[in-house]
């Protein structure tokens, strides 16, 4: 009968602010738990380092993914410009014949690997043009440029797989391998190149004026821009720097596998998407960050190769993978939700 | 501390009343304690300054939010209300200070938003426009009820907004800052709406910045002052002066424009043109020359096109025809990022839409057009930046726990003083400021204009556009007055109002 309130309680309403911001991190701790718990096997440094360099992969994607997401777009290509890119790395690791020359060149690796991020950055740089200056709504310009990139790189395989990426010591163009299997102080590369990667990313963030741009246009455009932020420059540059990243981690995956096929990296945008969401990120852009988006990435692949090791089927999985996504989303609303005013 | 309604002779019915309401937001406390009461029939005006409580205290008691403690009281019942809706099933309706449209639908969806009128075949649009259509008329605008809202100026957006409210002829209409965009006309026609409304039994709580007009309307006042209520009047017991005195504490004077020595030329328009999106146009030919050191305010009606000409200015709309020159040099092909580079800047009118980013921070806003500024080599010096955000806040007297607290947490009023500091931390030295004062409050419009004046000593170029007479008076060098897309009259500091109004196409108010 009383219009009274009572105060909120200030110790039970942090702790529950606590779990929601810290949310993915508490996942990852649980889903550790959970699975060492079932298996002992799960908890060990060598299973944590194989793990870690699956998830190297998504992560890598995720970090272009965040930026995209941050600046209020969605990329969906960045499963198909892996593909495409690993293609190519594969293809000019058999060679690149020069009909008019008559000469078949065999690029060093790491030019092999300078020219796969640049064939990467520039299909990005083609969403960001779409995007930026076409006006294209950012769904429908990726999602174009997804089948077009996958077709392309079906196309120059006739759907068929590179399988030799070895090199040859003759040629001078060994060393692919290295991405995928070599270890520095114990650390797979790949993971080395996911913390290179986020680091920068993080720093780019939190410490630069283009970061702060990224985060102004993503969350009110036509402010950001009125207040002279190149809003055009950062659209492109983010999807430019996706494509790029997808690139990268094409050439981990190809040198994880040695081999490179047209269709490797189907639905890996999901993946991506989804580590970004599980990190808190909010879909209509503006907010979130590189440490949710890691701690999302890893929520996904831990839990995954959790379900592997202790024998779930592959269905539940997916199950369970959806459901976490579902679950992150809905805390997503609740923390942006209540917080400051709505207008 | 206070008198309160019990006895007092003239005292109608309290319908609404808030006792020892409390409302907290973590460690800040909007509003500590505070009885007010709604009578029937009658305007209750609050007064109070930016960040009083006075948004906080309407929100409580229209549902839109719980207080923290407190009771409200509707026709002598204790009431509490989960949500809008359910006030507005009792009969409560709230304007809020900012608007709350849907910019994608039509003048008729918002308006009917969420209690669609139905039909046998569903929604009946048919007698939703008439509706409209009759409300319009009644608050004398021309605006068709199937245009987006998206499409209209913020003056008629406000429109909008209030037509939405007296559709739902609610018992308590409360309206909070209604009028900010509003010219002195279409104020005129609401008051009048107003009055119609207090005469068929309607209570109403008016809250405005503008204390002129507002007295003009008011039985009764409150002031708020840093959550809780300082005083209570009927309307036969207080003058400008009560209002200020008790807002404040002290006086305030927006005093005279400041000296100024002829300097050079710093930003001259030349025969300028802008069209609309139908390719009619807003600004036709027009020419106009602002000197360093110069305060030039250009007063208009809503349409006259002076936020097209100023968005021409800054870069954001294309002019099909003419020039503009910043300190000799041309600027039409620049971008708005190499315009603000060069020192000139527009404060928008628009707070919500085109100033803030909502997503950041009080100073991550405020930072924002000036960070380039502080970045040495690859990253910014977060010590330059905090430096920059202390001293915004300080010298735009932005009421706030920090520069880390979340824009949304601000009050409306100090919401566009971050705006405005945001564009002077630039270092400008040509300065638009479009419709500055919406909303601030008298002290932090004096602190705005002490600013200017400050700047254009320094040889800062000020082009201020307003809908407030009183405004040009007290700080123009020279008055323009715009009227469909052209220069009707120009004039010094000297003129009187009913010129500049006549001037402006405006019937000069009774
Ligand atoms: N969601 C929130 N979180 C934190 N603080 C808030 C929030 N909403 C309001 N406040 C604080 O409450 C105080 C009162 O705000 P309110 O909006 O009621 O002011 P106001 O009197 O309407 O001012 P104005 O004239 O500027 O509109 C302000 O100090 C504001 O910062
Ligand atoms: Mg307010």
């Amino acid at each position: 009968m009383s219009a009274t309130t009572t105060a909120p309680k200030q110790d039970g309403f942090s702790i529950g602010r606590l779990l929601l911001e810290g949310r993915a991190f508490f996942a990852l701790i649980a889903i550790i738990a959970v699975f060492s718990f079932l298996s002992p096997n799960y908890f060990t440094l060598s299973n944590l380092l194989i793990m870690s360099s699956q998830v190297a992969i998504y992560g890598i994607l995720s970090v272009g993914m965040l930026l995209v997401i941050l600046n209020g777009g969605i990329d969906l290509s960045v499963g198909s410009i892996l593909a495409l890119c690993g293609v190519c790395a594969g293809a000019m690791m058999q060679g690149v014949t020069l009909d008019f020359a008559g000469v078949i060149l065999y690029p060093p690796v790491w030019a092999v690997v300078v020219l796969t991020v640049a064939i990467g950055a520039l299909v990005g740089a083609l969403n960001g043009v779409l995007v930026a200056f076409f006006k294209v709504p950012p769904f429908v310009a990726t999602l174009g440029v997804m089948y077009v990139a996958r077709g392309v790189a079906l196309l120059m395989t006739n759907g068929l797989t590179y399988n030799n990426l070895r090199g040859q010591e003759a040629l001078g163009n060994t060393g692919f391998n290295w991405l995928g299997f070599n270890r520095l102080w114990g650390i797979p590369i790949s993971v080395i190149v996911l913390a290179v990667v986020a680091t920068l990313a993080g720093l780019m963030l939190s410490r630069s004026a283009f970061g702060r741009w990224l985060y102004a246009s993503g969350g009110n455009e036509r402010a950001a821009e009125l207040s002279g932020v190149p809003t055009r420059r950062v659209k492109i540059t983010v999807y430019t720097v996706s494509g790029a990243l997808a690139a990268v981690a094409g050439l981990v995956l190809a040198s994880q596998l040695t081999s490179a096929g047209p269709t490797a990296g189907t639905t890996y945008e999901l993946t991506a998407i989804a580590a970004v969401v599980i990190g808190g990120a909010a879909l209509t852009g503006g907010r979130g960050g590189v440490r949710g988006t890691m701690l999302g990435a890893f929520v996904i692949g831990f839990l995954s190769a959790g379900l592997v090791i202790i024998g779930v089927s592959s269905y539940w999985q997916t199950v369970f993978t959806g459901a976490v996504i579902v679950l992150a989303v809905l805390m997503n609303s609740i923390q942006y939700g209540r917080g400051g005013r709505k207008t | 501390m206070t008198r309160q309604t019990q006895g007092a002779p003239d005292a109608r019915e309290v319908v609404l009343a808030a006792r020892n309401v409390a409302k907290s937001y973590g460690n800040v406390h909007a509003l500590k304690g505070v009885n007010f009461d709604i009578h029937r029939g009658q305007v209750t005006t609050l007064f109070g300054e930016n960040g009083a409580g006075k948004s906080t205290l309407m929100k409580i008691l229209s549902g839109v939010i719980q207080p923290t403690t407190g009771q409200i009281i509707l026709d002598g019942q204790p009431v509490s209300f989960a949500n809008a809706n359910e006030a507005r099933d009792r009969g409560i309706s709230i304007i809020h200070q900012e608007l709350s449209l849907a910019p994608n639908l039509s003048v008729r969806d918002n308006i009917f938003m969420g209690r669609e009128l139905r039909g046998p075949m569903g929604v009946d649009f048919a007698a939703e426009e008439r509706q409209v259509r009759a409300l319009m008329e009644e608050l004398e605008e021309e605006i068709d009820p199937l245009t987006p809202v998206e499409e209209l100026r913020l003056g008629q957006q406000q429109i909008v907004e209030i037509a939405r409210a007296l559709s739902v002829d609610s018992r308590i209409l409360i309206m909070d800052e209604p009028t900010s965009a509003l010219s002195a006309s279409e104020v005129e026609v609401l008051f009048k709406v107003i009055r119609d409304l207090t005469a068929r039994g309607v209570s109403i709580v008016y809250i405005s910045h503008h204390l002129e007009e507002a007295l003009t309307i008011t039985d009764h006042a409150v002031v708020l002052r840093d959550g809780t209520m300082t005083a209570y009047a009927p309307r036969a017991d207080i003058d400008l002066d009560w209002i200020v005195r008790n807002m404040v504490g002290e006086n305030y004077d927006l005093g005279q424009p400041p000296d100024s020595d002829k300097r050079e030329v710093a930003l001259s328009i030349r025969n300028l043109s802008v069209p609309d999106a139908t390719g009619k146009d807003l600004v036709r030919g027009l020419s106009l020359d602002v000197r360093a050191g110069e305060i030039v305010c250009i007063y208009g009606l809503m349409g006259a096109g002076r936020t097209e000409l100023l968005e021409t200015c800054a870069g954001r709309l294309r002019a099909t025809g003419g020039e503009i020159v910043l300190e000799g040099q041309e600027i039409s092909h620049l971008s708005i990022a190499e315009r603000i580079a060069r020192g000139l800047a527009l404060v928008p009118e628009d707070r919500q839409r085109d100033g803030l980013v909502q997503t950041m921070s009080v100073g991550q806003n405020l930072s924002l057009a000036s960070i380039r500024n502080f970045t040495r080599g690859l990253f910014t010096s977060s010590r330059a930046e905090r430096k920059l955000i202390d001293d915004s806040i300080r010298s735009v007297t932005v009421k706030t726990s920090g520069g880390a607290a979340p824009i949304g947490s601000l009050s409306g009023g100090n919401q566009q003083k971050v705006v405005i500091g945001k564009m002077l931390a630039t270092r400008p030295r040509v300065i638009m400021l479009d419709e500055p004062s919406r909303g601030i409050d008298i002290g932090a419009k004096a602190e705005v204009f002490r600013l200017l004046a400050e700047g254009a000593r320094q040889g800062l170029a000020v082009l201020y556009s307003t809908s407030e007479v009183s405004e040009c008076l007290s700080i123009a060098h020279r008055i323009i007055v715009m009227h469909k897309g052209r220069i009707s009259a120009e004039f010094d500091s000297t003129v009187s109002k009913e010129k500049i109004m006549a001037a402006s196409g405006e019937s000069v108010a009774a």
